[in-house]
């Protein structure tokens, strides 16, 4: 079972209590009429599917409810950080770095 | 129980038979209260918390009390409101009336849920066989409130004394949740 931080209740709870949202920092198209069919496919459907370290979407759905992110390394499964909805996206090859990667 | 949180409003329903009475841990249902889910920004906080007869707790995993008030945190814009049974109607439409024109959503939830009261020494024990919190005093103090997952079921758990805890599931959940309780106590006996 993995170990979970929630950055909103800011403890470390089970695996169990969240649900993976999949890949993180995915912006829908900002003017939606200008979209061609290509950027809503690419919106949509499109994933990096990273063997390595990677940002996904997290919630804590019995617990606060709320969607954070958190950087997995997707190949051993140990989260290396946990940050709030709407932070940017740390740096990924340092955190990479810093795990000895 | 006046030493416990909220003694005034946690009370067990008095028509109910225990659902378990062992010496190291029994389980009572608890009488029906007043819930209310408020949804609110930070600027709306001490005005909610003032209308409501105890402030809103702003900590992760902490309750507020006060005469027969309780406001439990769930999530970082969403609380749950304990009142008396008979205080509904007065507790919503004093804190409606002073959040008028403040974009907020409160939600009368009271028969959602139902509650139990869990005590006894070996009640963190009994309530550990089903959630993976660990329930020693340092990392779950007096007070604290988390909505977790009771085996199956998402369930509220509240410490409302050092050997005290109120759990709360949706009313049909509760037969579940205090029936696996119970069956689960067989072990205490047996030992």
């Amino acid at each position: 079972m993995l170990l979970i931080y929630c950055p909103y209740c800011e403890i470390e709870r089970a695996e169990t209590e969240f649900h993976c949202g999949g890949e993180a920092h995915i912006a829908r198209p900002s003017d939606p009429e200008k979209a061609t069919d290509d950027d809503w496919v690419e919106f949509l459907y499109m994933r990096s599917n990273t063997k390595g370290i990677a940002a996904e979407r997290w919630r804590h759905i019995h617990g606060c409810g709320r969607f954070f992110n958190a950087v997995r390394d997707t190949v051993s499964d140990k989260f290396l950080t946990f940050y709030k909805a709407g932070d940017p996206r740390p740096d990924l090859e340092a955190l990479a770095r810093e795990a000895g990667k | 129980m006046s030493d416990l949180l909220a003694g005034d409003l946690i009370t067990p329903d008095a028509g109910a038979a225990p659902l378990l009475g062992l010496a190291s841990v029994s389980i009572l249902k608890a009488a029906p209260l007043t819930r209310l889910s408020l949804r609110a920004r930070a600027p709306s906080l001490k005005t909610a918390g003032l209308a409501f007869g105890s402030s809103l707790p702003t900590r992760p995993l902490t309750s507020t009390t006060a005469d027969r008030r309780a406001a439990l945190w769930m999530g970082p814009d969403e609380w749950t409101l304990l009142a008396p049974v008979e205080d509904l109607r007065a507790v919503f439409d004093g804190i409606e009336g002073k959040l008028a024109g403040e974009p907020h959503a409160l939600v009368d939830v009271s028969d959602r849920s139902e509650a139990i009261i869990v005590s006894g020494e070996k009640a963190s024990w009994l309530l550990n066989t089903g959630i993976f919190v660990d329930f020693s005093l340092e990392s779950f103090p007096v007070g604290t409130v988390t909505r977790t997952l009771f085996h199956k079921t998402p369930v509220m758990v509240w410490r409302i004394g050092p050997d005290t805890f109120v759990v709360e599931a949706w009313g049909s959940f509760m037969d579940y949740v205090s029936g696996l309780l119970v069956q689960c106590a067989q072990e205490l006996q047996a030992a």
